[in-house]
């Protein structure tokens, strides 16, 4: 497929006549292979614009609850005491082991094996704080999220593993002489140099996640796939509509991958001598060595 | 027996028979040492002799397996209770350390930290110092080490005598009562060693109770009011350092001399 047919034109099958000197004469109608003009109009449709929300929406709470829990399972993991060693690597050979479409469907349906949800004193009838029927905890959205957060967990615990491993054994020696617990140790001084070791393949996740999103279609989540494919069934515009979902994934990516750039460098504090510029100083470097080169070519000449 | 602590008569760090193994290998056979207040001790022995061992047990970094090793009175690691042994737990171990500076072979400052947070985190954190007083009591330190210009620094950005003198500022924020020395000058180059040999000497003049590690003969022998060669785990010889390591009557001291002067 070379690019040019990006934006070629084809016959679409109708053809326009009108009358030149007392002749009719015909020719085909020529429309956008790709239908560009179909893709704009709906690129900022109000459904599209739903989905969008609700794909950003799961993208970035399935995140939080990976991230969080994905980092207590690496520290659980790396404890000295067995079985909380034993639950993580139990967790994450469970969940990463498993497609993530059927939990996803597991989570939807859950209410099939448990009719209802009790926060209580366990084994007892005694004490009940709280009770809810599955149906109304597990909806669409929530469960989607909960399949997609608990999945991600397991994944990145590994990530989050490898960075805290990359920290020098010298840094929790250093802050176990100036008094620290574990916890402090963890905090101020293991997990903000491991960030910058973590950083890069989480990256790699949330657009991954991002993009998974997607399979929550199959239980009826509102989001940027399940938006344009109705927008496609009924106005039959099948490629036009694709486009808009891909066009939207790529904005989507590109701004989380500058915000990326930003945060790396942020962790990279004290790690290099001199931070890299960003593309904005780089630019201006460039601009200005661009201007002085000429000014002086001009000195030079006169 | 009875102790009191912080009373002069107890001495800071006292050792009665501790061992230490690795698995098979025994790193500390039987070790004895006492080092009063006020007192610069040098460890010194050839490397694998347990010096850096007895060191770190010091302030638990390692485990002793058996024998009695007191902090100012205090049992290192362990709790008395009804005639038994307890081990102490995180908080109440974190809290004997923070009494106790140390200083490393390989600074292990923490890279992603200015000069002047390495050395404020641990008070703010740890001791529950303000800020703002934290800052103040840092400065003071950072004229000390000779490095006032610097707090604004990354730890990369400085040598490894600049980085070292740092380390020991942050040991010191935390006014400690006895501060350990772990070959702080092996990681340096040789035009290096003697800013941080300053500082020491400083440290020392001033009263501070201090536990070296080194192969500085010179420093040893200069400052230091006991010195206890270790090998193979075991104290071979020990005194006054102007006297063990001018005229040594073992024969394994005479040996290790001979190399390394």
């Amino acid at each position: 497929m070379l690019v040019h047919t990006f934006f070629s034109k084809i016959p679409s099958g109708a053809t326009t006549c009108h009358k030149v000197n007392g002749h009719s004469v015909c020719s085909p109608v020529l429309v956008w292979r790709f239908g560009w003009n179909t893709v704009f109009a709906y690129l900022t449709n109000h459904y599209v614009i739903l989905g969008v929300e609700m794909t950003l929406f799961v993208t970035v709470m399935a995140m939080l609850i990976g991230f969080v829990l994905g980092l207590i399972l690496a520290v659980m993991r790396m404890s000295s005491n067995r079985l909380l060693t034993s639950l993580a690597w139990l967790y994450t050979w469970f969940f990463r082991g498993t497609p993530v479409y059927v939990q996803l469907l597991f989570w939807y349906n859950i209410a099939i094996l448990y009719q209802t949800f009790t926060l209580g004193l366990p084994f007892t009838h005694v004490w009940v704080f709280y009770q809810i029927s599955s149906n109304s905890l597990f909806t669409v959205i929530r469960a989607a999220i909960v399949a997609f957060g608990l999945n991600e967990a397991a994944y990145f615990s590994e990530i989050a593993r490898g960075g805290l491993m990359a920290v020098d054994e010298g840094q929790l020696e250093a802050a176990k002489s100036i008094g620290m617990s574990r916890g402090q140790s963890l905090r101020h001084i293991i997990i903000p140099q491991a960030m910058r070791v973590i950083i890069p393949p989480s990256g790699n996740e949330i657009i991954s996640m991002l993009k998974t999103t997607s399979i929550a279609v199959a239980i009826g989540l509102p989001e940027l796939m399940y938006q344009t494919e109705n927008i496609a069934a009924r106005t039959y515009q099948v490629m036009p509509l694709l486009i808009v979902a891909s066009l939207w994934y790529l904005a989507i990516t590109t701004v989380m991958s500058i915000g990326q750039f930003y945060v790396e460098r942020h962790y990279a504090k004290g790690a290099l001598r001199t931070l890299p510029p960003t593309p904005v100083q780089r630019l201006r470097a460039d601009l200005s060595r661009a201007f002085s080169r000429r000014s002086s070519r001009v000195g030079a000449s006169s | 027996m009875n102790f009191t602590p912080e009373s002069p008569a107890t001495p800071m760090v006292e050792a009665i028979g501790v061992r230490k193994s690795y698995g098979a290998n025994e790193v500390l056979k039987s070790v004895d040492l006492t080092v009063a207040r006020g007192e610069v001790t040098v460890l010194i022995g050839p490397s694998g002799s347990g010096k850096s061992t007895l060191l770190r047990c010091i302030n638990h970094l390692e485990k002793h397996d058996a024998g009695e090793l007191r902090v100012d009175g205090e049992l290192v690691g362990y709790q008395l209770r009804n005639g038994k042994l307890y081990e102490r737990s995180d908080r109440e171990l974190c809290a004997e350390r923070a009494s106790i500076g140390m200083v490393f072979q390989r600074f292990n400052l923490f890279p992603h930290l200015t000069v002047l947070e390495n050395i404020t985190i641990g008070p703010v954190k740890v001791k529950d110092v303000s800020p703002e007083a934290a800052k103040a009591k840092a400065r003071d330190l950072l004229v000390r080490v000779g490095l006032e210009a610097k707090e604004d620094h990354y730890p990369s950005q400085l040598s490894g005598g600049q980085q070292q003198r740092v380390a020991i500022a942050r040991a010191l924020a935390m006014e400690p009562k006895l501060m350990l020395f772990d070959e702080p000058t092996s990681a340096l180059d040789p035009e290096l060693v003697g800013e941080v040999l300053d500082v020491m000497k400083d440290l020392a003049r001033s009263g501070m109770t201090m536990v070296v590690v080194t192969h500085e003969m010179g420093f040893a022998r200069e400052v230091a009011t006991s010195a206890y060669f270790l090998d193979k785990g075991v104290i071979e010889e020990s005194g006054n350092p102007r006297e063990i390591l001018v005229s040594p009557k073992s024969e394994r001291l005479q040996n290790f001399l001979s190399k390394v002067l």
